[in-house]
Order: C-alpha cells, then sequence, then structure tokens
C-alpha cells in the first residue's frame, strides 16, 4: 500500500464524506419527518390518507433506491421543477427513508398493548392525553430497534448518489480508480471512511436501544 | 344507606351471542358486592359497561344520580368516578411508581404536582410499598404491581371502585398481600364492586354476593346464605366446583 497516494486522496475523501453526511443526514431527516407523519396517518385510520399513505409505503419498499432517483432525478425536471443533484438525492433518501419509517413508528405504534389505553381511558384520561403521556412514550421507544436499523441502511444507500453524479465517497472511489489505478488504496479508504460513518450512529443506537429497553421490558 | 349505582335492565351483546341479558342492579353508598360465576358469563363485560369501555346497548346505568351515557364527553368524568383494576395490572412501563400514581391526578385532575405526590406517598406508605416509589414497574412482583394498580385508582378518589379478578394472575403468595388491601378498603367503607374466584375472601369482603350465569343474575345473598344455603341448584352446583371434599 501506498500511503503517499493515501495523503494525496485524503482531501478528496474528506470532501466526499462530508457531502455524503450531509446529504444522508438532510435525507434521514426527510424520512423521519415522512414516517411520523405517515404513521399517524396509518395508526388514527384517516381515510383516503392511509390508502395513499399505504400504497406510498409499497411502492417505495419495493424498488432500488437507484431506480427511485432515476425517477426524481430525471422526472422532476420534466414536470418544471430543476434543483441542484444533492437536492435530488435528499429527497430521494427521504422518499425512499419515509417508507421504512413510516412501517416502524407504525408497527411500535401498534405495539402498544390495548390494555394500556384501556387503564389509561379506566383513570379518565382523554384521548389526547392517553396518546401524548401513554402511547406515544411506548412507541418511540418500541420503535428505536427498527429505527436504528433504518439509520444504518439508509446511511448505507447513499453510495447510490454517484449514480446521479453526486461527488459521494463511492464517485470519489470509482473516479480515483479510473484515473489512476490505485485500486488497493481507493478501496481501503472508502471501507474506512464508510466505518467512520456507520460506526458511531451503530453504537449509540444500541445505547440508545439498552437504556430504552431496560426502562420497558415487561411491565 | 343511599343508592349510589343504579343499573336497570342492562343488555350487552357482541355479534349474536347475548353476554348480559336485562341485568338489573342497586349498589349503596359503602357497599361492597361481589360478583362470583363461571368464566366466560359476563362479569368482565358487565364491569366495563359500567365504566364505558364497553358501549351500553341496552338499559341504563345511574351512579350517583347521574345517568351514565356513552357520550365521549361526560364518559371521562364518569370515569374519574369510578375506579377501575384489572386482573393484568397494566402499568404504565414507561413510568415510575410514583408517576404511574401521579399521571392521572396531575393530567386529568389539574391537582398540583406537589399535592398529588405527597398523597401518593401516603397511599404507596399503606400498601408497603414505598420504598419502591422510583422503581419502573419491571422491578416489581406481580403482587406489588397489583398493590400500585390499587393506589393508582383510589388517588382519583373514586365513588366506586370496581375490580376485575386482580389477583388471578398473581402467583398463590402473593393473593394475600393484595386480597388484604382490598379488605382493609373495605373495612373503611369504600363502595366496591369485586369480581373474584378466590371464594374465602369473597365470604371475608362481601356485604352481598351475585352469582352470574349466562349474562343474568341466578341468586343474590348475604355471604352467610350465599355460601352457606345456596337456593339454586345451578348455584349449589358452581360451588361445589371450588371444594374437594368427596
Ligand atoms: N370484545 C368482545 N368481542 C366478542 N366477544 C366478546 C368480547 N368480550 C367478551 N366477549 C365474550 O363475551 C362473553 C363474556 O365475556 P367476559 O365478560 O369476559 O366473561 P367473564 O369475565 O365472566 O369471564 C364471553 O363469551 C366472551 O367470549
Ligand atoms: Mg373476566
Amino acid at each position: 500500500m501506498n500511503f503517499e497516494v493515501i495523503r494525496d486522496y485524503l482531501p478528496l475523501y474528506i470532501k466526499a464524506f462530508m457531502l455524503t453526511i450531509k446529504i444522508g443526514w438532510i435525507g434521514i431527516a426527510l424520512s423521519l419527518g415522512i414516517g411520523v407523519f405517515s404513521a399517524f396517518i396509518l395508526h388514527f385510520k384517516i381515510p383516503i390518507a392511509s390508502q395513499i399513505v399505504k400504497v406510498y409505503v409499497e411502492l417505495f419498499r419495493n424498488t432500488p433506491l437507484l431506480v427511485q432517483l432515476f425517477f426524481v432525478y430525471f422526472g422532476l425536471p420534466k414536470i418544471g421543477i430543476s434543483i441542484s443533484a444533492e437536492a435530488y438525492g435528499a429527497i430521494g433518501l427521504g422518499l425512499l427513508g419515509g417508507s421504512y419509517m413510516t412501517e416502524s413508528f407504525r408497527s411500535g405504534l401498534d405495539a402498544v398493548k390495548v390494555s394500556q389505553t384501556e387503564s389509561a381511558l379506566a383513570l379518565g384520561m382523554s384521548k389526547g392525553q392517553l396518546f401524548t403521556s401513554v402511547i406515544l412514550p411506548q412507541a418511540v421507544t418500541l420503535s428505536v430497534p427498527a429505527v436504528v436499523a433504518n439509520l444504518i441502511f439508509l446511511l448505507k444507500e447513499t453510495s447510490v448518489f454517484s449514480a446521479i453524479s453526486l461527488m459521494d465517497l463511492m464517485f470519489t472511489a470509482k473516479d480515483l480508480i479510473g484515473l489512476y489505478y490505485n485500486t488497493t488504496e481507493c478501496l481501503v479508504m472508502l471501507v474506512v471512511f464508510y466505518i467512520f460513518m456507520l460506526l458511531p450512529v451503530s453504537i449509540l443506537g444500541s445505547v440508545i436501544e439498552k437504556k430504552t429497553r431496560f426502562k420497558m421490558f415487561g411491565d | 344507606m343511599e343508592e349510589i349505582l343504579r343499573v336497570n335492565n342492562l343488555s350487552k351483546r357482541f355479534e349474536d351471542i347475548e353476554v348480559l341479558n336485562n341485568l338489573s342492579l342497586s349498589v349503596k353508598k359503602g357497599e361492597v358486592v361481589v360478583i362470583v360465576g363461571p368464566s366466560g358469563c359476563g362479569k368482565s363485560t358487565f364491569l366495563r359497561c359500567l365504566n364505558g369501555l364497553e358501549e351500553i346497548e341496552e338499559g341504563e346505568i345511574f351512579l350517583d344520580g347521574e345517568k351514565v351515557s356513552s357520550n365521549k364527553k361526560n364518559m371521562s368524568k364518569t370515569r374519574e368516578k369510578i375506579g377501575m383494576v384489572f386482573q393484568s395490572y397494566d402499568l404504565f412501563p414507561h413510568k415510575t411508581i410514583l408517576q404511574n400514581i401521579t399521571l392521572a391526578p396531575i393530567k386529568v385532575k389539574k391537582r398540583k404536582k406537589a399535592e398529588v405526590e405527597e398523597e401518593a406517598l401516603k397511599l404507596l406508605d399503606r400498601v408497603g410499598l414505598l420504598s419502591k416509589k422510583d422503581n419502573y414497574p419491571r422491578q416489581l412482583s406481580g403482587g406489588q404491581k397489583q398493590r400500585v394498580a390499587i393506589v393508582r385508582a383510589l388517588i382519583m378518589h373514586p365513588e366506586v371502585l370496581l375490580l376485575d379478578e386482580i389477583t388471578a394472575a398473581l402467583d398463590p403468595e402473593m393473593v394475600r398481600e393484595v386480597l388484604d388491601v382490598v379488605l382493609s378498603l373495605a373495612k373503611e367503607g369504600r363502595t366496591m364492586l369485586i369480581v373474584t374466584h378466590e371464594m374465602a375472601f369473597a365470604k371475608a369482603v362481601a356485604d352481598r354476593v351475585i352469582f352470574l350465569e349466562n349474562g343474568k343474575i341466578v341468586e343474590e345473598g348475604s355471604p352467610k346464605e350465599f355460601f352457606e344455603d345456596p337456593k339454586t341448584d345451578r348455584l349449589k352446583k358452581f360451588l361445589e366446583t371450588f371444594s374437594y371434599e368427596k
């Protein structure tokens, strides 16, 4: 391995890393918003809206991100919306992630026992008090493992951004390999940067999981 | 004594099965009524109708002279007056014992936190669980959880307390500690409707015992009459299932 090469490429990788993280987390923030909103619609069985959410979830969970990105990237300009490649990436990731997050939050909401609702109602709580003080906190805790898994999955999915010419980590690695053939160095750096991006999420996730599970396990 | 709860001709069906059949009952203030009967006879459904967890289809319920209607707004007012404790405790797993108890008085009755906590601690002390105030439900035994559930209902100052087989899920050695609490509540004059399979307890705690079968009151009487001199064959048969004598 040639460490000079690594040193020369480092600034390019760092730039790509920052871009990947930026778009990744904007996309994830978007997906969390979409997920919470859609899960509420499903949980409260809001007519029409829940049908739309169901179609959306199935559509986006059952197609690859690459295909979704192409649709956003080539489709939006056709209807007169023209935005930056970064925005396409974030929207694409947000839509994909939203479908997964919807399912995670919905299953969290559904996993709260009916008997919890009944004992809260029996204490005279209103529907709103029941939801905010009893159901929501438990649902959030119950969704944590699935949400953390989604976060890691989505951050990994950013690797397809290169297909719409976003200079993310994958794009940079491929580009450099194509130009100079330092394949080993480029790939090792790629792996290291991905691990650098994902490991903290993974560790933080399991800490949060343990903390919340400790409180909740059993009743 | 003054009547606190009155049920007139209550009927309830789930699809094609009639679970409660034209049931009427009057309960006086301070009275302890125990309801026994084979499983599936409608005991839980009856209690659940009283606090509106099941919709009332036919008949009327009056609490303290006021008609209980399935109207949503009035329902939570009614529920403040009727406390209920379930077989499965159903404490809130994400809240500490103290928070479990203070949640409803603070949210529903808008009482001051400090004042509610003071009362909660007194009640916890009374059931011997003061040291558990900062624990989570999962750290308590079944019997302890059920005592907390009783306190959680008591702090709402209900006029009537409904207890639905509250010892049925407990290990035998924990049944006593829970029943002792209920017995002490009876002694201080609380109005209670108790569903139980603990016949010795029923005898000790009840002012009146009711035998429910197929959604109908088949027989009722003082504990002495009820257990020692049952009139109907059906009640005799039912009571026999609890004895092992040959
Ligand atoms: N939500 C429900 N839907 C349909 N049937 C029900 C429902 N709840 C109770 N039942 C039926 O009503 C009958 C009485 O139930 P329940 O009141 O729980 O009896 P008990 O408490 O005396 O064992 C049973 O046959 C039960 O299967
Ligand atoms: Mg029952």
